[in-house]
């Protein structure tokens, strides 16, 4: 059996900003085989996705393939003239992008899109290949397959969208689909189904299959071999089960130590630690919240959460249910609608201006872009001096060895104090970020997702820096995620948001152990495991059931993840009031289940 | 992706000195050294008649012919440098500072004045802005302060939009956030924060403005509502002698040609500024 | 959609009815009153009181304005303060002028522009884009009496190719042909004037949609390129295109006076310059609403069109 897709000692060059061309990838060698998915994983910068492109004999504007062979079903693409290569893309190898938003033309109704492979190439009429995108829609477990074609792209939910993507791509029957990150944009629970979907199709079609990621918890489920990139080149290549288990490579050992263990396997037996006896430096009672003028988009709803001293406290939820814009509220940067702040038991105003000075100074704030966060035209110095100035006060040579103390204390060299924010790296920016907070020598910091913009390996970094910080200097923590290892990696306490609302709180290791809300279990089941057979087996179990697709309606009376929920009765859930469950240790569940149905 | 983002080395930025802009700069530091030194090497005054010969061809008379007064054209030109660039810049410096500042206090300011203030900068932007001189000037007069009070506020609707969009695109950054939630006044987040970021595009625009004004003013003195003669402006210049076209006269073509190269000149630094800028910003200012 | 467009064109109703007003405020700006600034300081009792007469200065500002407004309406706009002659004939007799320039350029420019445009977009960053690129930037920056002033010169006046100055006054009976060589020039200014603006926008508007990652996925379809731009990348680029040009209707607008002063064409540009000087303030109100209102109006066209062209607007979730 020969490889559908060769691609040997490729070299691909970028045009740099100064008109010069740079290589981006140099000599990479990969290849598949009908039916085997290969993954290319990397960080950002590794050609990971030039490379996949590179199949398609198709390279971004500003780049060219300057090197190498690509055998495309026996055929050397870059022997290939341009029509050549045209009549090749979308009939023997077809693309999934990363935002399927963005990749669907918002002018054409979805049916046209899917099915335009086969309209281009000609390979079936129009009504036949409409008929064939039916069946792939019902495969994907797409609602309304009749119907779907017919409808506009802004017309169906993003997850429903990245699975039309697989139909687009499979509607030509491809032998080979290049998958771009396809469920990096995608929220936890919405991963899982798309990912089997994935799954399902390129086995059901033989397919051969090339899966571009940064993430390797999701490769172990898909891929038969995996590719490790990095700069541009290949740094291990095997088997999945060898590279997950055996890494050899130095960097490819480095991205495993980066991957989180599951939250599962932290709960350990509660410490008992009973939240009411810590002092607590910032609390929040009942707050609502929201946007825009006169027709409020509230944005949180009766939201109560305390950070005691010295204890971190994670928040999680998916994108959109609010967790920013709680820690905005407690930073006083959107005045909440009603409810109130507490620092000390000291009700705070509602917006930072008429706020004191040492309240100011102890609630700091640390944002998710490292890139937005700093003024650009600011050097370090200035950046962390400000601070200084504002809350510390100290004389010009005390300021200058302070603002150095602080960069060894992000493990940065004190150089870094002439430097302007454009000069750093992400992850660096990040660690000024951080350094900037630590300046005012606060009692708590609003951590904001302060991870999800960076690599992997770098906001590994990070996340073991705050925790060494918090051990030295006893500092708090509201950190903000959407991923649930990072928060079960070293929260004391858990708040779970789902549209605004609390569903579930209390000490980590009673969230992580039953009785579950229904959201907190349908999140713990959906966080990948590193291991091979992990998704078939939720898959099988059913446990990432989910009503997919179903807006999320925060302002509506009853439980907000009514639509969404497996266990959801009707007539009670999405009328009544959701009334809080209490248990010991302050943990709650707002649920109209009974605990013990909780349990099971 | 990290190939683009890098700093520009040396290397690149000597490679960035295109032909356009050193042509552009030749040209603008050309007319500035006129406007400079002009009238004190020019030959005759503006307003000397030479010869009573009307549309005199270039070489016979001067440098570059008479006038349909028999003036001398050359020195007139000197002159006209002088005036109509002098003239542009006043106008840009008002209608800079009056945009700039009700922008940014529009952008920092409270929905209320801030409405209220774009509503009237809307109101003003849907005349086309010839329309509203003319309608201002034939209330007003014609004399040569109401025109530039008229230009520069015209102008400045054009910078307020500009700044005004600016300001409120940083203001909603992080790194204002980050000041906010430190308790930083409103006048420190503006001029720290906000107005360091907006330097770079407000220079480009300030270029734009500039042949803006040039343009006006000289479509204005054409058109025999701006500078009256007998004063040198090249707007007026190209008025006079239009009939002597039809003579066979370049006299009108001089002063005209004169506008054209500087603002030329001017247009292509500014959009080499604006490409070695790149980003959203400088796209729509290209405009 | 429908609430959308209504509420659109409410908005140009508003913005008419605002500039309406502040045309007629401008004449309250002057100290003094008109009738004052107009006559100048020779001016007699007698002369000052029929003139105040005639613009019913002795009346209260609201029914002045209510009263002009209903002039407007009805055509009806009184005589000229500088000779007497009713200034609804005097529009009447040289719109026609300036409604065939502007329209005429209009039909050659606006294609053209897309054209050139497109063309600049699709072959972005070849010697052609740059070629493009430089010459509009010239264009934007000459003014039109340089490029009027030059084509005279050139053509006319060196090349003897066509007459330097025609009798525009005869233009309403000439034939086509006659119309066409005399209004060539003309048109040919005031095209180079608003091409530039347009093409550039166009090309910016079309740049946009072309680095969009729908338009990647359709070339990894194997899409051809016509069918990449005409199939995916022109339906998403047709509000920012119309959008375009509306706003091109402004330097359009500015354009036509100008020309209209070169070549000494009689249409409603020559005369509110003719007016702005004789201080003859009811024509020179008259005019500018003329020109503020059909500027407003293609811009509330425009604006239409994209919300029509929006498929999320069209077809709501």
């Amino acid at each position: 059996m020969s490889a559908v897709i060769d691609i040997q000692d490729l070299w691909v060059e970028a045009r740099s900003s100064g008109g010069s061309f740079q290589p981006i990838v140099e000599g990479v060698s990969v290849s598949v085989y009908p039916g085997e998915v290969v993954a290319l994983i990397g960080e950002s910068g590794s050609g990971k996705t030039t490379t996949a492109l590179s199949a398609m004999a198709y390279s971004k504007p500003g780049c060219r393939i300057v090197g190498g062979s690509i055998t495309l079903n026996g055929r050397d693409l870059l022997k290939l003239d341009q029509e050549e290569r045209r009549q090749l893309r979308g009939r023997e190898a077809a693309y999934v992008a990363q935002s399927a938003a963005a990749a669907f033309n918002p002018a054409i109704r979805i049916g046209d899109q899917v099915i335009e492979s086969t309209a281009i190439h000609q390979l079936m009429p129009r009504d036949d290949a409409l008929r064939e995108a039916v069946k792939l829609y019902q495969r994907l477990d797409l609602p309304d397959p009749e119907r779907l074609s017919n409808r506009y792209p802004h017309q169906v939910s993003g997850g429903q969208l990245q699975r039309l993507m697989a139909a687009m791509a499979m509607s030509s029957s491809p032998a080979l689909l290049i998958l771009d990150e396809p469920t990096t944009a995608l929220d936890v629970t919405t991963q899982i189904s798309v990912l089997s979907a994935f799954k399902d199709l390129i086995r059901g079609q033989n397919t051969a299959a090339i899966y571009v990621t940064h993430d390797l918890a999701v490769v172990a489920q898909i891929a038969d071999r995996i590719v490790v990139m990095q700069n541009g080149k290949v740094m291990e290549a095997g088997a999945t089960e060898q590279i997950i288990s055996r890494p050899e490579n130095a960097y490819t050992q480095t991205l495993m130590a980066a991957v989180r263990p599951p939250p599962k396997s932290m709960s350990v037996e509660g410490e008992g630690s009973d939240q009411t006896d810590d002092e607590m430096i910032v609390s929040v009672d009942s707050i609502t919240a929201g946007y825009g003028r006169t027709e409020t988009k509230i944005v949180l709803q009766d939201v109560s959460v305390a950070v005691p001293k010295g204890k971190v406290v994670g928040v999680i939820g998916e994108s959109g249910c609010g967790k920013s814009t709680l820690a905005r509220v407690i930073a006083g940067l959107l005045p909440q609608r009603s409810g109130e702040i507490y620092h000390h038991g000291q009700e705070l105003p509602n917006v930072a201006r008429r706020r004191t000075r040492s309240v100011l100074k102890n609630i700091q704030i640390v944002f998710q872009m490292p890139d937005v966060a700093i003024n650009p035209r600011h050097r370090v110095r200035e950046i962390l001096g400000r601070p200084l100035d504002l809350f510390i006060g100290l004389s010009a040579s005390a300021r200058e060895s302070r603002i150095d103390e602080l960069l060894e204390l992000v493990e940065l060299p004190t150089s870094y104090k002439t430097r302007l924010p454009g000069e750093l790296s992400g992850g660096e920016k990040q660690r000024i970020n951080l350094a900037r907070a630590l300046a005012a020598e606060p009692e708590v910091i609003l951590c904001d997702e302060v991870t999800s913009a960076l690599d992997t390996v770098v906001g590994k970094a990070i996340i073991d820096l705050l925790k060494k910080l918090q051990a030295n200097l006893g500092v708090a923590y509201l950190f903000i995620s959407h991923d649930l290892s990072t928060v079960a990696s070293f929260a004391d306490h858990v708040v779970v948001l789902y549209a605004g609302r609390v569903v579930e709180q209390g000490p980590l290791a009673s969230v992580l152990a039953p009785p579950f809300h229904p959201y907190t279990r349908l999140l713990l089941s959906s966080v990948p495991e590193l291991r091979t057979d992990w998704l078939d087996g939720v898959v099988a179990s059913k446990a990432h059931l989910d009503h997919l697709g179903q807006a999320v309606d925060s302002s509506k009376v009853g439980c907000p993840f009514f639509s969404r929920c497996a266990v959801a009765v009707n007539d009670v859930c999405n009328r009544q009031d959701v009334p809080l469950r209490k248990m010991d240790q302050g943990h709650t569940v707002a649920c109209h289940l009974e605990l013990d149905a909780l349990r099971g | 992706m990290s190939a683009a983002s890098q700093a520009p080395s040396e290397t690149d930025l000597k490679t960035r000195f295109t032909p356009s802009l050193i042509i552009g700069l030749v040209i603008v530091g050309f007319w500035l050294l006129v406007a400079l030194f002009g009238p004190a090497l020019a030959p005759h005054l503006e307003s000397d008649i030479v010869t009573d010969m009307s549309y005199a061809p270039a070489g016979e008379v001067g440098l570059l012919g008479s006038d349909y007064l028999g003036r001398d054209v050359f020195s007139r030109l000197l002159y006209g440098a002088r005036m109509t660039m002098g003239l542009a810049l006043l106008v840009t410096l008002l209608s800079f500072s009056l945009g700039v500042i009700l922008g940014f206090i529009a952008a920092i300011s409270g929905r209320w004045i801030d409405g209220l203030m774009s509503r009237i900068n809307d109101a003003l932007m849907a005349f086309p802005s010839i329309i509203l001189a003319l309608i201002v000037m034939s209330a007003l007069g014609t004399s040569l302060m109401i025109m530039i009070v008229t230009v520069a506020i015209i102008d400045s609707t054009r910078v307020f939009r500009l700044s005004r969009a600016l300001a409120m695109d940083i203001s909603v950054m992080d790194f204002v956030d980050v000041a906010r939630s430190r308790g930083e006044s409103l006048w420190w987040i503006t001029v720290r924060e906000i107005l360091p970021n907006t330097l770079a595009p407000l220079a480009a625009e300030f270029g734009i403005r500039f042949t803006f004004a040039i343009l006006f003013i000289s479509a204005l003195s054409f058109l025999g509502l701006g500078v009256q003669p007998p004063a040198a402006d090249w707007g007026v210049m190209v008025k006079e002698n239009l009939q002597g076209l039809l003579f066979g006269s370049a006299a009108a073509l001089m002063p005209a040609a004169a506008v054209a190269s500087l603002t030329v000149g001017v247009n292509l630094i500014v959009d080499w500024f604006l490409r070695r800028m790149g980003g959203d910003v400088s796209q729509e200012l290209m405009n | 959609m429908g609430r959308l467009l209504i509420r659109r064109i409410l908005l140009g109703i508003v913005v008419t009815w605002v500039v309406s007003m502040m045309i007629f405020a401008a004449t309250e700006l002057l100290p003094g009153d008109v009738c004052h600034a107009v006559l100048g300081q020779g001016a007699t009792e007698k002369s000052l009181e029929s003139c105040r007469e005639r613009l019913q200065l002795n009346q209260p500002m609201h029914t002045r304005y209510l009263q002009w407004l209903g002039r407007l309406a009805t055509g009806e706009l009184g005589t000229s303060l500088a000779n007497d002659l009713q200034i609804s004939d005097q529009i009447g007799a040289r719109a026609w002028n300036t409604v065939r320039l502007a329209a005429l350029t209009a039909l050659i420019a606006v294609p053209l522009a897309v054209l050139l445009g497109l063309i600049a977009a699709i072959r972005a960053d070849s010697s052609v884009d740059r070629g493009i690129s430089i010459g509009t930037l010239c264009f934007i920056s000459v003014p039109e009496f340089f490029t009027g002033v030059l084509l005279v010169y050139i053509l006319a006046v060196q090349l003897r190719w066509m007459p330097a100055v025609a009798n525009y006054r005869d233009l309403t009976r000439g034939d086509f042909l006659e119309v066409i060589e005399a209004l060539a020039l003309p048109i040919a200014t005031l095209t180079f004037a608003v091409l530039a603006h347009m093409t550039r926008m166009t090309r910016t508007a079309v740049l946009n949609v072309m680095s969009s990652p729908y338009i990647e996925q359709a070339i990894l379809k194997g899409a051809s390129r016509s069918r990449v731009i005409i199939r995916h990348a022109l339906p998403n680029a047709v509000a920012p295109i119309v959008n375009v040009i509306a706003l091109n209707l402004a330097y359009l607008v500015s354009g036509v006076v100008v020309v209209e002063a070169i070549f000494r064409i009689p249409g409603l540009g020559t005369l509110m310059v003719e007016s702005v000087i004789y201080r003859d303030i009811p024509t020179v109100q008259a005019i500018g609403m003329l020109f503020c209102v059909t500027y407003v109006g293609f811009n509330l066209i425009a604006d239409v069109m994209a919300i029509i062209a929006n498929p999320r607007l069209r077809h709501p979730r």
